[in-house]
C-alpha cells in the first residue's frame, strides 16, 4: 500500500516538478558530494520511515550515542579548541608552550619534524633540510628537558602527533613527569600511536605492520596500568582522507583499525573494558557539509553497536566514540588563499554540528607553506565566532530528525559496513587480519589513490568546482601574496649539534646496556615499554632506540605502486 | 623515431604524502608516458641512480615537507655530475612563491603547486622534452 507521503509526491511531481523541469531543466545531470555519492532532488519521511528513535538515535549520552557522547553537550562544555603547534628547535617550541598557557589555554599539542616523525636521528642523512622544518626537533630526553622546562606535567594535557616512534615520546614524557615528582596516574594526554593508517595512507614507519601493532598494544598494557589519564591512541582518518579517500572510505578504514586494535589487545589478554575507555579517533571534516555531518553520526552508531555487541564490553564508556576534528588540509587553494577562511569556517561549522570533542581548524596559508602567526589567529576566531555567535552550540544535535540528513547517515553507515564486512572476509572473520592483508596486498592503497584519481578527473573535468581553480579564476599576477613562514636552517646545526653533546657526555656503558636490554626484550617478545623508558632515561637517542627495533623486526618498505 | 616519453617519479625526503605523486603519474600513464615510480623516502642518490638505471627523459620530484632547497640542490649536482644535461628536472608539492625563483636558478624546468591540473603537466613535460630532443645529435 501507498504511504500519504508516497502519494503526496507523486502527485507533487506530476502537477508541479515536471511543468518547473520543462520550462528550466536543473543546474546538472548528477548532483554528487566531493566523495562522488549521488545526492537525490528531495528526501521525505519515507527515506527515514524504518528510523527508530531509541534504536537508531537514542538521547544523547545514551546508546547508541548518534546523538552526542555526552548528556550535555557544548551547552555543558564547548569542544576543546586545540590547534597543533611545533616548529625549530625545542628552546623555541617552548615559549610558544608557555605563551599559549599564560594566555589561558590548558591543552598542548606537539607536532614533530619529519626526522623525529620517522624515527631519525637529526645528524642523519635522510634528515638533512628537515630538522625543526616540520614540527620540533627531538633526539633525547636533553631535548625534552628544554621543551617542557617550567611545565609542570600535572597541570596540563599534552597531545602528541607521533607514530612510529610513539613508545620512545611517550617514555620521554614519563621521564619528565618523573623527574617532576608528578605521579604517573596523574599524567594526561594523548600519543597519536596509530601505525595501521601510517601504512594505510600517511606512511611514516619504522618496523613491519605485525611488529608495529604488538609495540602498540605493549603501549596499552603498560598505560593501562601506569598513566590510566591517558589516551593512548589516537586512531585516525584524517590521513586516509588527506590521501584522497572518499568519506566512506575514511569511516570504514578508521572504524576498521579500531576494530583490529581491539582485537590485538584482546588476544594479548587484555580486558575490553579496560582498553576501549582510552581509546580515541581523529576524523577529518571536508567540503560536503552534510556528508561529513553524517558520517560522525554514524561513526558513534557503527562504534557503539560494535564493541557492545561484537566484542561484548559492558561498560558504556567503552561504547562511546570520541573524537578529534581537524578540517580538510587537502582542501585549500593555493589560488587565492584567502577564500580558505571560508571554507574552514563551513568544514568546522560540520564538525560542531557533528559534536566534535576538539577541533582543530587549519590556517588559510597552509597550501603555501607553515602557518604564519596571523594566520593560526585566524583559525581560531573561526571556532570561537562558531562557539560563541552563531548559537549552534546551544542545543544538541540540531540536525537530527532532518530527511536528508537522517537518511544520509543510514546510508553512510550502511556503506561504510559494507566496506568492513570485506575487510572482515579477507581475514576470515578477524578484522585484525583482514587489515593486515589489506596493507600487505595494497587494498587500502589502490582504493585510495583510485578514488582520489577520480576526483582529479572530476576536477578537471568540470564535474567537480573549486573556486579560484577551475571557476573563477584570475591571473595569477592578481593573485593576493601573503607573507609565509621560514625556518632558520641554524635550527639544523643547534640540533646537531647539542645531540653531539649530549652524546660525549652521557653514560655510555649505560646506554650500550640498555639497549641491549631493549633489543632482549623484544626478542623475547616481551613488554618492551619498561625497557625503553630505561634507555630514554639514559640520553639513547631516538634513533638509537628505533635501531634497535629494527634490528630484531625488519625494516619496512613498502612495494611501490601507482 | 620517437620513442615514449619516460619519467621517474620520486618522493624524495621523508614525508609520506603520495598522494599528489600518484595522481600524477597516472595522467601520464594515460597521455602515453612510461612512468617508473620510486616509492617514498629517497635520498637523492637514489633518484639520481635509478634515473640513470631507466634512462629517463624526465625527473619529477614531489616534496611536501619544506626541504624542497635542499633536496632540489642536491639532485642538480648530482645531475651535472653524471652529465644529465638531457633530462628535464621537474618538481611537485608545497613550494612557497619565494623559493620559486630559487629552484629556477638551480635548473629546476617546472614547478606544479596545488591545483595543477594534469593536463598542463603532461602538455609541458611534451614541449619540453621534444626540444630537448631536437638538441640532442639523432
Amino acid at each position: 500500500m501507498k504511504t500519504h507521503v508516497q502519494t503526496e509526491r507523486e502527485r507533487w511531481e506530476k502537477k508541479t516538478l515536471e511543468p518547473a523541469l520543462k520550462k528550466s531543466p536543473e543546474r546538472r545531470e548528477r548532483f554528487i558530494t566531493v566523495s562522488n555519492e549521488e545526492i537525490a532532488r528531495l528526501y521525505t519521511p519515507d527515506d527515514i520511515k524504518d528510523l527508530d528513535y531509541e534504536r537508531d538515535l537514542g538521547c544523547p549520552g545514551d546508546y547508541p550515542y548518534t546523538r552526542g557522547v555526552y548528556p550535555t553537550m557544548y551547552r555543558g562544555r564547548l569542544w576543546t579548541m586545540r590547534q597543533f603547534a611545533g616548529f625549530g628547535g625545542p628552546e623555541e617550541t617552548n615559549q610558544r608552550f608557555k605563551y599559549l598557557l599564560k594566555e589561558g589555554q590548558t591543552g598542548l599539542s606537539t607536532a614533530f619534524d619529519m626526522p623525529t616523525l620517522m624515527g631519525l636521528d637529526s645528524d642523519h642523512p635522510l634528515a638533512d633540510g628537515e630538522v625543526g622544518v616540520e614540527g620540533v626537533a627531538v633526539d633525547t630526553l636533553r631535548d625534552f628537558e628544554i621543551l617542557f622546562d617550567g611545565i609542570p606535567l600535572d597541570q596540563v594535557s599534552t597531545s602528541f602527533t607521533i607514530n612510529p616512534s610513539a613508545p620512545v615520546i611517550y617514555a620521554m614524557y614519563i621521564a619528565i613527569g618523573d623527574r617532576q615528582g608528578v605521579p604517573r596516574e596523574k599524567l594526561r594526554g594523548t600519543i597519536q600511536n596509530d601505525m595501521l593508517k601510517e601504512f594505510i595512507a600517511q606512511k611514516e614507519w619504522v618496523v613491519p605492520p605485525r611488529p608495529s601493532v604488538d609495540l602498540i598494544v605493549d603501549i596499552f598494557e603498560f598505560g593501562i596500568r601506569e598513566t590510566p589519564k591517558f589516551n593512548l591512541i589516537s586512531i585516525s582518518g584524517y590521513h586516509i582522507r588527506e590521501a584522497g579517500s572518499t568519506a566512506v572510505q575514511e569511516l570504514a578504514f578508521t572504524l576498521a583499525d579500531g576494530m583490529a586494535y581491539v582485537e590485538a589487545a584482546l588476544q594479548r589478554g587484555l580486558d575490553i573494558d579496560e582498553v576501549a575507555p582510552q581509546l580515541s579517533f581523529f576524523f577529518n571534516s571536508h567540503n560536503s557539509f552534510f556528508e561529513e555531518i553524517a558520517k560522525f553520526r554514524a561513526a558513534r552508531r557503527i562504534w557503539a553497536r560494535a564493541l557492545r555487541e561484537r566484542y561484548g564490553a559492558q561498560n558504556p564508556e567503552s561504547w562511546k566514540l570520541r573524537f578529534h576534528t581537524q578540517t580538510a588540509g587537502c582542501s585549500l587553494t593555493e589560488q587565492q588563499p584567502l577564500n580558505n577562511i571560508v571554507r574552514v569556517a563551513l568544514q568546522a561549522l560540520a564538525a560542531v554540528l557533528g559534536g566534535t570533542q576538539s577541533l582543530h581548524t587549519n590556517s588559510y596559508d597552509e597550501a603555501l607553506a607553515l602557518p604564519t602567526e596571523e594566520a593560526v589567529r585566524i583559525a581560531l576566531r573561526t571556532q570561537q565566532i562558531i562557539a560563541y555567535e552563531s548559537g549552534v552550540a546551544d542545543t544538541i544535535d540540531p540536525l537530527a530528525g532532518s530527511y536528508f540528513v537522517e537518511a544520509l547517515t543510514n546510508e553512510v553507515e550502511r556503506k561504510a559496513l559494507e566496506y568492513i564486512h570485506k575487510i572482515e572476509r579477507l581475514g576470515n572473520g578477524s578484522i585484525l587480519e583482514g587489515v593486515f592483508r589489506g596493507i600487505e596486498q595494497g587494498f587500502f592503497q589502490r582504493e585510495i589513490a583510485q578514488a582520489a584519481y577520480e576526483y582529479q578527473k572530476q576536477v578537471e573535468s568540470g564535474e567537480q568546482i573549486i573556486v579560484g581553480v577551475n571557476k573563477y579564476t584570475i591571473p595569477k599576477e592578481q593573485d593576493q601574496k601573503v607573507p609565509t613562514l621560514k625556518i632558520d636552517p641554524e635550527v639544523q646545526r643547534r640540533q646537531i649539534e647539542r645531540l653531539q653533546q649530549v652524546r660525549r657526555e652521557r653514560d655510555a656503558r649505560a646506554v650500550e646496556r640498555t639497549l641491549a636490554r631493549l633489543e632482549e626484550a623484544a626478542r623475547q617478545r616481551q613488554n618492551t615499554m619498561p625497557y625503553i623508558l630505561e634507555a630514554v632515561k639514559a640520553y639513547a637517542s631516538v634513533g638509537e632506540i628505533m635501531e634497535v627495533l629494527k634490528r630484531v623486526h625488519g625494516a619496512y618498505r613498502e612495494p611501490a605502486m601507482v | 623515431m620517437n620513442r615514449p616519453i619516460r619519467v621517474l617519479m620520486a618522493k624524495a625526503g621523508l614525508d609520506g604524502h603520495d598522494r599528489g605523486v600518484k595522481v600524477v603519474a597516472r595522467a601520464l600513464r594515460d597521455a602515453g608516458m612510461e612512468v617508473i615510480y620510486t616509492g617514498l623516502h629517497n635520498t637523492p642518490e637514489q633518484v639520481i641512480k635509478a634515473a640513470l638505471q631507466e634512462d629517463v627523459d624526465v625527473i619529477g620530484l614531489s616534496i611536501l615537507s619544506g626541504a624542497h632547497l635542499t633536496i632540489f640542490k642536491k639532485t642538480r649536482e648530482l645531475m651535472k655530475q653524471y652529465g644529465m644535461d638531457d633530462v628535464l628536472l621537474l618538481g611537485g608539492g608545497i613550494i612557497p612563491d619565494e623559493d620559486k625563483p630559487i629552484l629556477e636558478e638551480l635548473g629546476v624546468k617546472g614547478l606544479f603547486g596545488p591545483g595543477t591540473s594534469t593536463q598542463e603537466i603532461v602538455e609541458f613535460i611534451r614541449r619540453e622534452v621534444q626540444k630537448l630532443r631536437e638538441l640532442q645529435p639523432a
